[in-house]
């Protein structure tokens, strides 16, 4: 069932050796790990000349503050034409994050990674309007983050 | 009032030259017509929209932290509020992301029933945004006619699952459980009502001149904007895109079911009423196949581990009753692993991505919700268009704050 | 002070009683809810007014988008703290007498929700008349609420502002001035003193399950 998405992994290394630095087959996914200078032109390329016509998801998780590199970005594509799936990872680390963004390539991306800057602050390098999203403008932190307690920090105040 | 995004000051412009000014309305997020607690920054000239900025997060419940607190089973509780006209697709989403982190396979007759309520739920879904469309624009009465009917399907619901809007009925490894006496019975009784009611609306609604002439034309967006805007459900079918993820991403036994995939192609506000409309009436055509293939069968997969035990063999036998234990006081692990599992939702692609690092409790679980993505093109859908059509642009991308704001 | 209050204060006993009955009853007959539905108890809410449990039958007519035409605000739903100021503000706008009910469990105590953006519970920011259980509860529970509001509301008097507590309503002060004190042993004293004159009396009407003469 992946051979077909093990052709767009190809097609990537053919283009340029470095791109995928990683590649993990698992569950029926395969998930490419590129490096946070190349994702804008591994993002170019899939969507101009494998069909990748839609950006699904833009996430990030977090690994932990001791883990390095702490975070994750998973840009989720999808294939309007031939209905495939593909996952790319970025892997930044806490003291350096930023990450080009992609909301020049698709303009959904643009809210998603809003929300990935609110709930972790990983920073999304030429966006066009970084700022809060979901949490209020004026939110100290990062909730998302597994330091940050579930409960918050400080006690209610309207003002 | 601290919440507010800087708005600029209405002041001297607006009495040097009171018509070259642009006006900054602030609709929301108090209002009758937004759906939930939805704040737009409307920039006029006069009547006609130049730019509607959404602001959102004003329902932000913080879910997505709370799953990592909380053990697997746990989680299907707190899917049920995510988007809140639809909990049995939010639940099955969480539930297949799960299983397919775990490798089990679910009976045949629990996946008939999933696919049953699944689409049960569709019609509850695109039952409220007929009702409350036609609310925002005028038509008052569609709106209790469509909750009536909802009314039946949330009895339905309830009758196999216990809560009528938070029922968490399916659960990892199957259902919570079988379905009811009698339940068939009144199931095929409401199916027998329901295509009278879809003909009331079509002669309240599809027939009506004012209906059209309010919403043809409205909120265009095209075939390459809705894919670069990532819309999908039926804001991207009635753009002309024929994706729908219960055919070309199957799940759930979706393939073995025989339906039609409506789309439109003019992209307006009457394009996506069409498809909600038409899909009402597949969704229809599909809980009758479910409920004619309907055979006895167990309803929980074969992981004893994983799915809770039927209460008798749990009296007898002193293994189910140590799993029992188990599953509830201190949950299953799954091994590590990250899955992205899309689902066609009644709002368009509902996609989990969980996390798992072998613990009971999840490392991450992010949903992907529709309504998020088909509200950032609403500036594009309303720039040019008058105020009031702003409500029925709102009105035909079908939002739920819940979803969005997570 | 409000119109009525002045008004009443100057009455004897006896014609107020009868005026409390004919004004808490126009009053709870017409309770005009404010929208405020936030999130799956709005639904429900919606439920509510809808045709198999129709809520106007009990009085709740339309519900008002406008707060300066609404009774009683239904809040209905999660507050988040973004929506914590805007949902005081909208508290803030409505006339008086006006009466709070706390639909569903978020908002009564912040529900299933226990975490930083939820504020757990609504009587945080707003005084709260009736609170409901329930994720989301029943159309018949809110009905309920509703009743029991009506209940409440008879028990009221017109002579009450709803404005301040009994025994600070009840000193009499120069019009045009404002309360201030400076916390001298002399004003507490004579605080004290105005205070054991004025104090609050226990309400003379009874409920009505208590009027019953046959029982």
């Amino acid at each position: 069932m992946t051979e077909k998405l093990h052709a767009y992994v190809d097609q990537i290394r053919a283009r340029n050796e470095a791109w995928a630095t990683n590649v993990v087959d698992a569950l029926g996914e395969v998930t490419i790990e590129v490096s946070r200078d190349s994702i804008y032109e591994v993002c170019q390329f899939l969507r101009d000349e494998a069909g990748f016509d839609m950006l699904a998801d833009l996430c990030g998780a977090d690994n932990g503050p001791e883990e390095d590199p702490r975070f994750v970005i998973n840009y989720h594509l999808l294939g309007t034409g031939h209905k495939d799936r593909l996952r790319l990872q970025v892997l930044v680390a806490e003291d350096d994050a930023h990450v080009p963004t992609v909301s020049s390539l698709w303009s959904t991306a643009n809210w998603h990674e809003r929300e990935t800057w609110d709930m972790f602050g990983v920073v999304f390098d030429g966006h066009p309007d970084l700022r809060r999203i979901l949490l209020p403008s004026d939110f100290d932190g990062h909730a998302l983050r597994k330091d940050y307690p579930l409960r918050g920090y400080e006690p209610y105040s309207l003002n | 009032m601290g919440v507010v995004v800087d708005t600029p000051a209405i002041g001297s412009e607006v009495r040097d030259q009171p018509l070259e000014s642009e006006m900054t309305l602030s609709m929301g997020p108090q209002h009758p017509s937004t759906h939930g607690v939805l704040r737009l920054d409307l920039r006029l000239d006069g009547e006609l929209v130049i730019n509607a900025i959404p602001d959102i997060g004003y329902l932000h419940t913080g879910m997505e932290k709370l799953f990592e607190y909380k053990k697997y089973q746990q989680g299907i509780v707190i899917t049920d509020r995510m988007d809140y006209l639809n909990p049995l697709g939010n639940n099955l989403a969480y539930v297949m992301a799960a299983e397919k982190l775990l490798g089990i396979e679910i009976p045949e007759r629990a996946l008939t029933i999933r696919v049953l309520f699944c689409e049960l739920q569709r019609i509850a879904s695109h039952l409220v945004w007929l009702g409350t469309h036609c609310l925002d624009i005028g038509a008052m009465s569609v709106f209790f006619y469509c909750f009536r009917q909802r009314e039946k399907i949330l009895n339905l619901i309830e009758a196999a699952s216990g809560g009528r809007m938070t029922p968490s009925y399916f659960r990892i490894g199957g259902l919570m459980m079988d379905l009811p006496a009698g339940f068939e019975r009144r199931c095929k009784q409401f199916l027998d009502d329901f295509p009278e009611a879809l003909d009331t609306f079509d002669t309240l609604v599809t027939g009506n001149t004012l209906w059209q002439a309010r919403t043809k034309g409205i909120g265009l967006i095209s075939r390459e904007d809705a894919i670069d805007w990532g819309l999908t459900g039926p804001c991207l079918r009635g753009s002309g895109v024929d994706l729908d993820l219960r055919r070309d991403n199957p799940y759930a036994g979706y393939e073995t079911y025989d339906f039609n995939v409506c789309v439109e192609t003019d992209g307006d506000v009457w394009a996506r009423y069409l498809v909600r409309m038409r899909e009402m009436a597949e969704s229809w055509k599909i809980v009758r196949q479910a409920l004619e293939r309907l055979k006895p069968g167990p309803i929980k997969a074969d992981a004893p581990k994983v799915v809770l035990p039927d209460r008798d063999d749990m009296r007898k036998h002193m293994d189910s009753l140590i799993h029992h234990f188990l599953i509830v006081a201190e949950g299953f692990d799954i091994p590590a692993g990250e899955v992205y599992l899309p689902i066609e939702a009644s709002k368009g692609e509902l996609g989990c991505y969980m996390r798992a690092n072998g613990s009971a409790k999840p490392d991450r679980v992010h949903f992907r919700g529709p309504s998020f993505v088909n509200l950032q093109a609403l500036p594009v859908m309303s720039e040019g268009e008058m105020v009031a059509d702003v409500v029925a642009i709102i009105g035909s991308l079908d939002i739920v704050l819940g979803e969005i704001d997570r | 002070m409000g119109l009525e209050n002045t008004l009443f204060e100057s009455l004897p006993d006896v014609l107020t009683v009868k005026l409390d009955a004919v004004i808490n009853w126009a009053r709870k007959s017409s309770l005009w809810p404010a929208t405020f539905g936030l999130a799956c108890c709005a639904i429900e809410m919606m439920n509510t007014v809808s045709a198999r449990n129709d809520l106007s039958r009990f009085g709740a007519e339309t519900f008002r988008a406008s707060p300066r035409q609404a009774d009683v605000m239904i809040v209905s739903g999660r507050v988040s703290r973004k929506m914590a100021p805007v949902l005081r503000r909208i508290y803030d706008q409505m006339p008086e007498p006006k009466w709070v009910i706390s639909m569903g469990a978020c908002a009564t105590s912040g529900g299933v929700f226990d975490n930083y953006a939820i504020v757990q519970g609504v009587d945080k920011i707003v005084p709260v008349d009736i609170y409901v259980p329930g994720c989301p509860p029943r159309p018949e529970m809110l009905v309920h609420a509703i009743t029991m509001l009506q209940d409440k509301i008879m028990k009221e008097s017109v002579k009450d502002r709803r404005d301040t507590f009994d025994a600070e309503s009840r000193i009499s002060r120069v019009p045009g001035t404002l309360p201030v004190t400076e916390g001298t042993a002399l004003e507490r004293e004579m605080e004290a003193r105005v205070d054991n004159e004025n104090a609050p009396k226990p309400y003379s009407v009874p409920a009505r399950h208590e009027r019953r003469r046959s029982s």
